[in-house]
């Protein structure tokens, strides 16, 4: 009899969570926007626990709620067994398509191709995948974020002077496509600039210290510096106070906490910020614009954005 | 000598609990209650649900493994790392020799350093964590063939591998327990280890035969997840002991020694499995998951009867 008692109270406490957690997206008796019934759009997230990821997070759920349908988020906690769970319990679900940010681009392919064979069609947002059949991948734009940069560094400098490249681990993508923007850019429509040096510093700030120390070495006279990311370009600003030069530009990329107060603190001219919430937006809005049999590109680069004082 | 009883009133609590979780899931969810779900639903739960059977083994003799996360990353990652190079056979073996390995050393960190099973467990965790981020370079392992990727991807008879690897390990485990002079010997040990010494056990070599048999189920564990994720992840596992712990005490373990057994600890981890899944297919947010998980892992812990702390009988 105690027993049952108790069983009636947890089964309670499970149906009032159960009740409680419709989602804030709907009321399950909310109105079919589309005629054939709500569309539902799943959306994996490699973790929650990350500013970037959640403001992510927001940004879909803004859009999902705009275009009238929903959404069911599943935080993998960047455990990439939760990830492939979480998965596979929006296959059963039959969602209407999977927006997937992986926890990892090789892990996450057994995943997709089980939403593949459901026919559920599948999104990646900012992390891609290496196998199995995606739509469209939403990412950053890095090389208009490089292509930002050299602008910017250009104007600063007023066009003319010598500028040094710190770039991120050879073989990324981040490293290729911002290097990339940064040097057509220079190349074509900044042609007084000389860039003197172009050294990879790993994106480590350690490293971007003690290269930077051997460029000031190396030359007498720097205008400009621009990193593949703030780690790199805040080492670097290490570098030139110890060496006491000054009158340098630097530019970074990422917008990290420690660099956007370098920025404020006038040590940092700009640094390139991604934009996750736009990010998450533009994914959900693809997917509902694929559902609603319009054809979609296969990369779609979200714009990046530059932090300045 | 004791006796265990085989179904005690603590066990009766777990399953009713399993019963009414699955009840509300089915009534809630249209997708819940389908063999498709409840195989994909066997399917995840048997990650956690090989790790709990080792950990059952430990915590029937008093002790703990904290290190079943890491020994899971470790050998699935030098399964991966070997089955690259030298090919499937040789990697699984390797993989199951590494997690033997560290159950061995828990063991013997244990009976013969004389130390607490929670200071060892915790020290080969940190350094089997930090093992698996040397051997991987932090960076996941990928390209596996078929033949390792069968183990955590495919199907014989419509069930996935993974579930024939828990149901033959579950009934070895039980059997063990229930049949063997060592299943004996493991819970005299857990209801009183001075007691047990003076009946004859040798207590040093059993408890050492569960670290061991934790280390390798923990291992089973981390390669078919492995094969589940066609890579080897340096970051898996990570609280993978929590959940083991969790679903063997849901299964009427208790903390203090000498009870538990298989099919609660089964039972257990179906809980732990199927509030994640449900969870999710009612589209429940994953911060108010982690909140309902919690309080209703606290009351069906009361429901069996709590941490061993009111029901123990010390032998």
């Amino acid at each position: 009899m105690k027993h049952l008692i108790r069983a009636i109270v947890a089964l309670a406490l499970i149906t009032l969570a159960a009740c409680t957690n419709t989602g804030p997206a709907a009321s399950p008796t909310a109105a079919p926007a589309q005629g054939s019934g709500e569309i539902t759009i799943g959306l994996v997230i490699s973790t929650l626990n990350n500013p970037f990821f959640v403001t992510l997070r927001d940004g879909a759920q803004r859009a999902a709620d705009a275009a009238g349908v929903k959404l069911t988020i599943v935080d993998a906690q960047d455990d990439s067994a939760k990830m492939i769970a979480g998965i596979e319990d929006l296959i059963t679900k039959k969602v209407n398509a999977l927006i997937i940010n992986p926890t990892d681009s090789d892990a996450v392919v057994p995943a997709i191709q089980k939403a593949n064979a459901a026919g559920i069609p599948v999104f990646t947002v900012d992390r891609g995948a290496n196998g199995g059949t995606v739509v469209s991948h939403i990412a950053s734009d890095n090389v208009a974020g490089g292509r930002m940069a050299a602008e910017f560094l250009c104007n600063a400098i007023g066009g003319k002077g010598k500028v040094v490249e710190l770039q991120g681990i050879a073989g990324t993508s981040a490293a290729r496509d911002r290097g990339q923007g940064f040097n057509e850019y220079m190349s074509t429509s900044c042609k007084g600039v000389e860039i003197v040096a172009q050294q990879t510093a790993d994106f480590n700030r350690d490293r971007g210290l003690r290269v930077f120390e051997n460029i000031l070495q190396a030359q007498p006279e720097i205008n400009g510096v621009f990193a593949h990311n703030d780690e790199m370009i805040l080492g670097a600003i290490q570098a030139a106070e110890a060496a006491g030069r000054s009158g340098i530009v630097f530019v970074g990329f990422d917008a990290i906490d420690d660099a956007t107060k370098a920025v404020q603190e006038g040590k940092l001219a700009a640094t390139v910020a991604q934009q996750p919430d736009l990010m998450g937006q533009i994914a959900v809005e693809t997917a509902v614009k694929y559902l609603k049999g319009d054809k979609v590109d296969a990369s779609i680069p979200v714009p990046l954005n530059l932090v300045t004082k | 000598m004791m006796h265990i009883k085989t179904l005690s009133l603590n066990q009766i609590g777990t399953y009713l609990i399993l019963l009414v979780i699955l009840a509300t899931f089915a009534l809630f969810s249209p997708q819940f209650f389908t063999v498709n779900n409840l195989l994909t639903l066997a399917l995840q739960t048997s990650l956690v649900a090989l790790v709990a059977i080792g950990m059952t083994f430990t915590i029937i003799t008093g002790g703990i493994d904290l290190s079943v996360g890491s020994t899971a990353a470790l050998a699935g990652a030098i399964a991966a790392g070997i089955a690259v190079q030298l090919g499937t056979y040789p990697g699984l073996l390797a993989g199951i020799a590494t997690g033997l390995a560290i159950g061995a050393l828990n063991g013997a960190l244990i009976v013969w350093g004389r130390l607490p099973p929670f200071v060892a467990t915790l020290a080969s965790m940190a350094t089997a964590r930090g093992l698996t981020l040397v051997y991987t370079q932090g960076r996941p392992i990928a390209g596996l063939d078929q033949a390792f990727t069968f183990w955590g991807s495919e199907s014989w008879l419509g069930v996935p591998m993974p579930v024939w690897i828990l149901l033959i390990t579950a009934v070895i485990a039980h059997l063990i327990l229930r049949q063997t002079r060592l299943g004996l010997h493991l819970y005299a040990i857990g209801g009183g280890e001075e007691t047990a010494r003076l009946a004859g056990v040798n207590v040093g070599r059993i408890k050492f035969s569960a670290y061991l048999i934790s280390g390798l189920c923990a291992a089973l564990s981390g390669i078919i997840l492995t094969a589940r994720l066609w890579s080897a992840q340096p970051n898996t596992g990570i609280g993978l002991e929590l959940d083991a712990i969790a679903a063997a005490v849901l299964g009427g373990s208790s903390l203090a020694g000498g009870a538990g057994g298989i099919p609660g600890t089964i039972a257990g981890s179906f809980i732990i499995g199927m509030l994640a899944n449900g969870l999710n297919l009612l589209g429940v947010p994953s911060y108010h998951q982690q909140v309902i998980k919690g309080a209703i892992f606290v009351i069906a812990v009361v429901l069996t009867g709590g941490v061993g702390i009111a029901n123990k009988k010390r032998a």
